[in-house]
């Protein structure tokens, strides 16, 4: 009888254990949102990636439609060559859809928003999108911000 | 002058021996475990008095942590308009940090300290050598499940700090501080990484686990075996195994964290 009750108890105490590791891996964590069912993909090379990180969201219209998987820089044209995951959910996207990087938030994480195309034909694995548009660096604008002011300035 | 450096010289060399004996100690430990699965109720038995008793002061410890770094957080957070990632923030220093380490100082407070205790009295009272006497190797009858079950009870225990941490967290911040409980999951799975911060933080608590327990048997087997002698084993499990888990969080965290070296 006590023998039993010290083996129910410790079974308990282990499952427990297990199911919050369950907890701290479904709803804690992101395992489950970051598996891409059947992903093809597709690069894009931008002039300057600004904060991009590996893992970051490719979205359309707002939508999470694929991650960033691999970013390197492309020594012949000196650009930075990003290859993105996109789920085969959203296969129809045209072919000369654009691709530009902007930042959730003032200060937030900067992702890939896709801008749809007109033409019939749809991207496929392995196809690099030609239109993009580098991320806005913040340091960069508050420079020319400066300069024009300065420039006005030695006008008056 | 000389009797100091003499001393010091004693001192060294005596806690050089002492890890030494640690060390055979783990290593007849590991070799016995086969042995062990003939007789898992003994391993059952241990698990049920070093993890089942612990839970009660790990569920409640959790509970209050959990909130009390909401709040912190919280009043922190707000200053930058960024309560929205106060899930995160809980949920972060949780599982890196504070799961593994305050599961590894409790269960060293609330178990290793009985551990010792145990075993150092049975040593004082000769019934470990009464044990030999009969040829039973006490190192596998009394150490190992005792071990054993240190090793498999320290995860669990982290993981369930961190999962009632969580839950505590939740609690204080949607229902008392009034954070949207959608935004307050969906910035914390943004940001928390399975491999990196789930998992390294029971990496951690394995290792807390396994030198916790290994200190807490190996304390009360090599005890003086007088009552001041048991005592001052309890003593220096206690203290050692809470300097040791603070120390090596600290250069795991530097092996598993840091970008920068290694």
């Amino acid at each position: 009888m006590k023998r039993q009750f010290v083996e129910i108890v410790v079974g308990v105490f282990v499952i427990a254990g297990f199911v919050g590791l369950l907890f701290l891996s479904f709803s804690v964590s992101n395992l489950n949102s970051d598996a891409i069912s059947d992903p093809y993909q597709v690069s894009a090379r931008f002039d300057n990636i600004g904060g991009l990180k590996v893992g970051a969201p490719v979205t359309m219209a707002g939508v999470t439609i694929g991650r960033v998987r691999k970013i390197a820089l492309d020594t012949d044209s000196y650009q930075a060559n990003i290859v993105m995951d996109i789920s085969d959910e959203y296969s129809k996207l045209p072919v000369d859809s654009s691709a530009s990087i902007y930042t959730q938030g003032l200060l937030g994480e900067q992702f890939v928003s896709l801008e749809p195309g007109g033409e019939q034909r749809y991207l496929k694995e392995g196809d690099r999108l030609r239109l993009t548009q580098s991320a806005v660096i913040l340091e960069n604008l508050i420079g020319q911000l400066l300069f024009n002011n300065s420039a006005k300035g030695a006008k008056q | 002058m000389i009797s100091v450096i003499r001393k010091t010289g004693e001192f060294s060399l005596s806690i050089l021996a002492a890890t030494g004996r640690a060390a055979l100690l783990l290593l007849q430990l590991v070799v016995n475990i086969p042995l062990l699965a003939r007789r898992h109720e003994l391993l059952l038995e241990q698990l049920y008095r070093v993890g089942v008793l612990t839970l009660p002061i790990i569920v409640v410890a959790a509970l209050f942590v959990g909130m009390v770094l909401a709040l912190q957080g919280y009043n922190t957070l707000i200053d930058f308009g960024a309560e929205s990632s106060l899930g995160l923030l809980v949920a972060l220093s949780l599982c890196r940090e504070l799961g593994p380490v305050l599961a590894g100082l409790l269960f060293a407070g609330r178990a290793g300290a009985a551990l010792t205790a145990e075993i150092g009295l049975m040593k004082a009272t000769e019934q470990l050598a009464g044990m030999e006497m009969m040829a039973v190797d006490p190192v596998w009858r009394i150490l190992l499940p005792r071990f054993l079950a240190g090793v498999i009870s320290v995860p669990l225990l982290a993981i369930l700090f961190s999962a009632i941490g969580v839950i505590g967290g939740y609690f204080l911040g949607v229902s008392v501080l009034g954070i949207d409980q959608g935004v307050f999951w969906s910035a914390m799975q943004q940001g928390v990484d399975f491999q990196q911060d789930v998992m390294n933080g029971i990496y951690k608590s394995f290792v807390f686990g396994l030198l916790i327990s290994l200190l807490a048997v190996f304390m009360g087997y090599d005890a003086s075996a007088t009552p001041a002698g048991v005592a001052a084993a309890t003593t220096q499990t206690v203290v050692l195994s809470s300097l040791i888990v603070l120390a090596m969080d600290f250069s795991l965290t530097s092996m598993m964290f840091s970008r920068v070296m290694f």
